[in-house]
């Protein structure tokens, strides 16, 4: 099946940020499943320290936005059992660096439990956290980690790069029976779009987005380099003509989309923010090549951070995190 | 309470017979294990069989337990049935987790079994979120983490029974104290003197009962249960107890001498536990002896169910990962058959 942006589903929008459209995805959430509740470090009276959840608390009670002490292996796990008890918690991590305190509750607990017990177990856990640098956090707090958990067997992973996408994947995610990780780049929550106000809207977990069609070079992008793609995809116009695919999930990917675009451009870019070896790009690379070698007229390139933790000086970050020169460099070797 | 209770003589005549099974059942498994029968890793609960048939004669059918390594015992005490816990545990499709388990994983969530689990300290933060789920949605339960005296040096374990302090959450902690994390003596794994002091840092009750006697550990879980649905949140419960076996089957136990085995067995749960059944007048050494011997053709059933049972399809090896399945199962599972898959080729 072909993708299609949110716009070209016609359906009525609004315009917001992604952190309104996580936000609102959230809200209906939580209105329509009484199941479902939000945990984490500061969702409730702070309002979540990037503010996603503020005002939750005020609408919804404590019951239902619950600020945990500052423990990610407890809060993780006790997660990981109310979510296998049949309840559905939406969970914020604050800093997906953080994952590093409760891996393993992620790892051995929620990630393998359903296997492990043949089958006997649904684990509809939610895991909202941050990714990303730009902010000058330095590295405990600017880390890019969903290599590991698309890696990691039994868990889902999702990385929106638009306002659209971050409310559909979210509610999708919260309406899954399998763990989902969504990975939220801070530095696109002011980022505006439109936003399809019907609440039944979700973006099925494994399904591409066409961002922009073009006929020479495919951009598979994620997150922040979703904006930036188009950017640079903007700026080679008249002389490169750009096709930009947001994957949206990274587990389960959608191939079929990224793929059927290559076998007509015969050209691909990968821009994932992670570091380059051993994750994001890779794997798509060699899913690319497995269905598609025949189809490519020059070699991949990879836009990522090069392998390094993210610097705290301003001219160190910019130095090391892609961005639309980043990919407009990578589109021309090849193009 | 409960579908066994110490209240009664049928109840601790029921109590007894799950003890014995526990033994009966370990027993076996040692043996079959030594025989190579039975693969991975086993850990046995022998010695140890007062303290989860206590703390489930205190627990109603529907509450909810996470498990240790040392699961076995949990499991029967909890109402599993050995026959498909040693299905499992030679890997057999008609085990309780489809073979995908064994010995250290063994769970059933519908009996409110949230798992054995191979890491030491996993199974309280579990419980502290089955406990969140009933206090969520105000049920009538409790839930129950099971940690061995290794676990208590977990930082996990500190997380999680802080968080159900903190909320309040109808959970109980039972640690069984069996002298040893691993090879390691508990004195050398902690500073303090009874495990159940570490109660005080989150306010709770913190209590170190004899984990050779059923009913010292029933009292202490009841008593839990009662503060755990009242709204008073958890209760820490000591319970000191001795593994008899090693930490593993296989295990040359370098780090202890016989005697000190020989003297806990003085004390032996099941046998202290009969004797007084005996001298209040509910149970005659003929009834004891049919007892066993009915436990032990339950045990010799369980094992010939076991080896009769049909080993898990190949193909079973790439489900239950997900409640909705990708398509990298599929693709994945495909090329690693056999018979080769779609993908490793273009497409044209």
């Amino acid at each position: 099946m072909t993708a299609q942006t949110e716009a070209e589903l016609g359906l009525e929008t609004e315009t917001m940020t992604v952190r309104e459209a996580i936000r609102q995805a959230l809200r209906e959430e939580l209105e329509r499943d009484e199941d479902v509740y939000v945990m984490g470090e500061d969702v409730g009276l702070f309002g979540g320290v990037l503010e996603v959840t503020s005002g939750l608390l005020e609408e919804f009670g404590e019951e239902r936005i619950r600020d945990t002490p500052i423990s990610e292996a407890g809060f993780m796990g006790a997660a990981t059992g109310a979510a296998a008890t049949g309840t559905r918690p939406v969970v914020e991590l604050m800093f997906s660096d953080f994952a590093g305190v409760s891996m393993e509750q992620i790892m051995n607990q929620m990630a393998k439990m359903r296997y492990m017990f043949g089958g006997k177990a649904d684990m509809p856990v939610t895991v909202r956290t941050t990714e990303g640098g730009g902010m000058g956090a330095a590295s405990q707090h600017s880390g890019t980690v969903h290599s590991w958990i698309a890696h990691f067997p039994g868990l889902k992973a999702v990385v929106p790069g638009t306002p659209a996408s971050a409310k559909g994947l979210t509610k999708a995610a919260i309406r899954s029976n399998d763990p989902v990780f969504v990975f939220e780049n801070k530095m696109i929550y002011e980022q505006s779009g439109e936003v399809p106000t019907d609440e039944e809207f979700t973006v099925p977990l494994g399904e591409a987005a066409v961002e922009r069609e073009g006929e020479d070079v495919t951009v598979v992008a994620t997150q922040r380099l979703v904006g930036e793609s188009l950017g640079a995809a903007e700026t080679l116009e008249g002389e490169v003509s750009v096709e930009v695919i947001d994957p949206r999930s990274l587990y389960p990917l959608d191939v079929d989309t990224i793929v059927e675009s290559v076998e007509k451009t015969g050209r691909l870019v990968v821009a994932d923010e992670s570091p380059l070896s051993y994750g994001t790009h890779a794997e798509i690379v060699a899913r690319v090549q497995e269905d598609a070698f025949f189809s490519l007229d020059a070699p991949i390139q990879r836009v990522g951070t090069p392998d390094t933790h993210i610097p705290f000086s301003p001219h160190l970050e910019e130095e090391v995190l892609p961005g639309d020169d980043d990919v407009r460099a990578a589109i021309q070797r090849i193009a | 309470m409960a579908d066994f209770d110490l209240d009664s003589a049928d109840g601790r005549r029921e109590a007894l017979r799950r003890m014995v099974t526990i033994r009966a059942f370990d027993e076996e498994a040692g043996e079959r294990f030594a025989d190579g029968e039975i693969p991975g890793f086993v850990h046995l609960y022998i010695g140890e069989e007062a303290v989860g048939v206590g703390t489930c004669a205190s627990l109603e059918p529907d509450d909810y337990i996470a498990s240790t390594h040392r699961g076995h015992g949990h499991c029967i005490a909890k109402g599993l049935d050995p026959k498909y816990m040693m299905a499992e545990l030679y890997g057999k499709a008609e085990g309780y987790c489809n073979g995908k388990g064994g010995s250290m994983h063994i769970a059933d969530v519908d009996e409110g079994m949230l798992g054995a689990n191979g890491i030491v300290g996993a199974g309280p933060p579990l419980a502290t979120g089955a406990a969140l789920t009933i206090d969520y949605r105000d049920r009538d339960q409790v839930a129950v983490g099971f940690l061995g005296d290794g676990a208590v040096a977990q930082g996990q374990i500190h997380e999680a029974i802080n968080l159900a302090a903190t909320w309040d959450l109808p959970a109980i902690f039972v640690v069984e104290n069996n002298r040893y994390g691993e090879g390691t003596p508990v004195e050398k794994q902690h500073n303090v003197d009874n495990l159940s002091d570490t109660a005080q840092a989150y306010d709770i009750p913190g209590v170190t009962v004899d984990g050779m006697d059923v009913t010292a550990v029933a009292e202490a879980v009841a008593e839990a249960r009662e503060r755990a649905r009242a709204g008073d949140g958890p209760t820490l419960v000591e319970a000191q107890t001795y593994r008899y076996r090693g930490h593993y089957e296989g295990d040359e136990e370098p780090y202890r001498d016989e005697s000190e085995i020989e003297r806990w067995k003085d004390r032996d749960a099941i046998e202290s536990f009969r004797d007084r059944l005996i001298e209040r007048g509910e149970l005659t050494d003929d009834e004891f002896a049919d007892l066993r011997s009915a436990v032990e053709s339950t045990i010799d059933d369980a094992v010939e169910y076991a080896k009769a049972a049909d080993p898990p399809e190949p193909s079973a090896a790439y489900e239950d990962m997900f409640a909705d399945r990708p398509p990298e199962l599929d693709r994945f599972a495909a090329t690693a058959r056999p018979d080769g898959g779609a993908n490793g080729g273009d497409r044209r």
